[in-house]
């Protein structure tokens, strides 16, 4: 246990896909190591392995060769069954798209992963509710999603998100759909719910709104890490392309 | 040996296994249904159709026989009116095989239209499957909801389908041969036609949504996600 305070180890992963008969490489080779409680930012451009990348991290997908660990745990050796505890109890996933269930209330979205994780519905709701208030949609609990804007549908997904207290908070393009100013709340939201809980949150993104809260950014190109870049180190190659 | 490197994960007190209790999943089931009325609506028709077939034949032949049980000849007489095909020496009318057939092929339509019913809906609800497996929830949570559902419009679907079958014999046995159609009905087998009816209806929303429910619970939750709409 020589890496205590990663929460995501990732080393040497490759990952190819078969396109018909030809066989493409999205990742050719990654080796990254995230801080526990660290706001880290996947940024690239589309096809670059990004979203690959992120699905791994995630657990939604198994590298071709290479390890992910999560939590120091291989998550190639884990059962169906483990890798749904993982996904239930671990990680919370925040989607472009909000992928809130839309048969459900808002409430109903945030206890599911509660009741999933073997919470008694009392619980679940009392807790969803603290969720919900917390994101800034108490009064709306009973909404269904259509019913909602996109961005409260990203705070109900938030709040979903965080329901069973996970390591990690996976964000994928978490501002995509939303104008710039709910995406901007968005981003504050997701940057202080990390401070105060001390959740990891990683993010692909192409937001450069984003790179202001990040502790780091690793910017990916064509299957390989770029660079990988601190705050400090970050505020000068902005400050550089905002001079330009 | 896994338990022991998942243990480093796990240190509070829920249990490792991701669970979904059964009063949850059909309170979940029935509020999926209920939000899509009206598609399940259509899914369910053509169940109706079918047994409501179904149920009006057994029923119609129990009428026919509650009549030839009471051994009045002009019955016999009126029944052979009807277009029944007796003979002299017959006691019992049973379906015919052409009757059978037609039932046995509507059926057989009805479970094709289930599936194709199915699978549409499987498809619109790719991202709702996957946003719940990213949740957590494991494919025989997929798989039983699904189940659930088409237990419940199956069992509406067929109930409704067979009470107006059976309603409908009766009514057609009244205008055939009167109020005495009503009067020798055997309730117990009419009952009993439209109780399988019922179970038949059941069995084959259960098989029609079965190929669309494993193929969705089977789905991996990164393929739902990629599904843009």
């Amino acid at each position: 246990m020589a890496d205590v305070g990663n929460i995501v180890r990732v080393s040497g992963v490759t990952k190819n896909f078969k396109l018909g008969k030809v066989e493409v490489q999205a990742l050719k080779g990654v080796d990254l190591e995230i801080p526990t409680g660290y706001y880290i930012s996947i940024m690239g451009p589309s096809g670059s392995g990004k979203s690959t990348l992120f699905n791994m991290i995630g657990g939604l997908d198994k590298p071709t060769t290479g390890k992910v660990f999560i939590d120091e745990v291989d998550i190639a050796q884990l059962d169906a069954y483990e890798l749904a505890w993982l996904r239930c109890r671990k990680i919370g996933y925040i989607f472009q798209t909000f992928n809130i269930i839309q048969v459900m209330t808002a409430l109903e979205n945030v206890t599911l992963p509660m009741i999933f994780g073997g919470m008694n519905n009392d619980e679940a709701v009392e807790k969803g509710m603290q969720l919900l208030d917390l994101v800034g949609l108490g009064e709306r609990f009973s909404h269904k999603p259509f019913e909602l804007s996109g961005g409260q549908q990203q705070r109900v997904a938030i709040a979903r998100a965080l329901a069973n207290d996970p390591a990690i908070i996976l964000a994928d393009e978490p501002t995509g759909n939303l104008d710039l100013k709910t995406g901007e709340e968005i981003i504050t939201l997701l940057k202080s719910l990390s401070k105060e809980r001390k959740v990891t949150v990683i993010s692909a993104t192409h937001d450069i709104k984003m790179l202001n809260v990040s502790d780091q950014v690793v910017w990916i190109r064509d299957g390989r890490i770029d660079k990988i870049e601190n705050r400090d180190e970050l505020k000068i190659s902005v400050g550089v392309v905002a001079t330009r | 040996m896994k338990n022991i490197t998942l243990s480093s994960i796990d240190a509070d007190k829920v249990a490792r296994l991701v669970v979904l209790p059964f009063a949850k999943s059909i309170e979940i089931a029935f509020k999926s249904i209920r939000v899509r009325f009206f598609r399940s609506m259509i899914t369910t028709m053509s169940l109706v159709l079918a047994v409501s077939f179904l149920s009006f034949i057994r029923v119609s032949n129990d009428v026919a026989n509650g009549l030839l049980a009471a051994g009045n000849p002009t019955y016999r007489q009126s029944l052979i009116n009807a277009g029944y095909d007796l003979q002299p020496e017959e006691t019992r009318i049973e379906s015919s095989p052409k009757q059978r057939w037609i039932v046995i092929l509507s059926l057989l339509v009805c479970v094709v239209g289930i599936v194709n019913a199915q699978l549409m809906a499987v498809t619109e609800r790719f991202r709702e499957i996957g946003t719940m497996k990213c949740l957590g929830a494991l494919d025989r949570f997929v798989l039983r909801l699904f189940l659930l559902e088409a237990g419940m419009q199956g069992l509406a679907g067929a109930g409704v389908g067979s009470l107006l079958g059976g309603v409908c014999a009766i009514l057609n046995g009244l205008a055939s041969f009167g109020m005495d159609a009503m009067g020798n009905l055997p309730f117990m087998d009419a009952w009993t036609s439209v109780l399988f009816a019922v179970v038949v209806g059941c069995v084959l929303s259960l098989l029609g949504v079965l190929y669309p429910a494993i193929l969705a619970a089977r789905m991996q939750p990164v393929e739902a996600m990629r599904a843009e709409h």
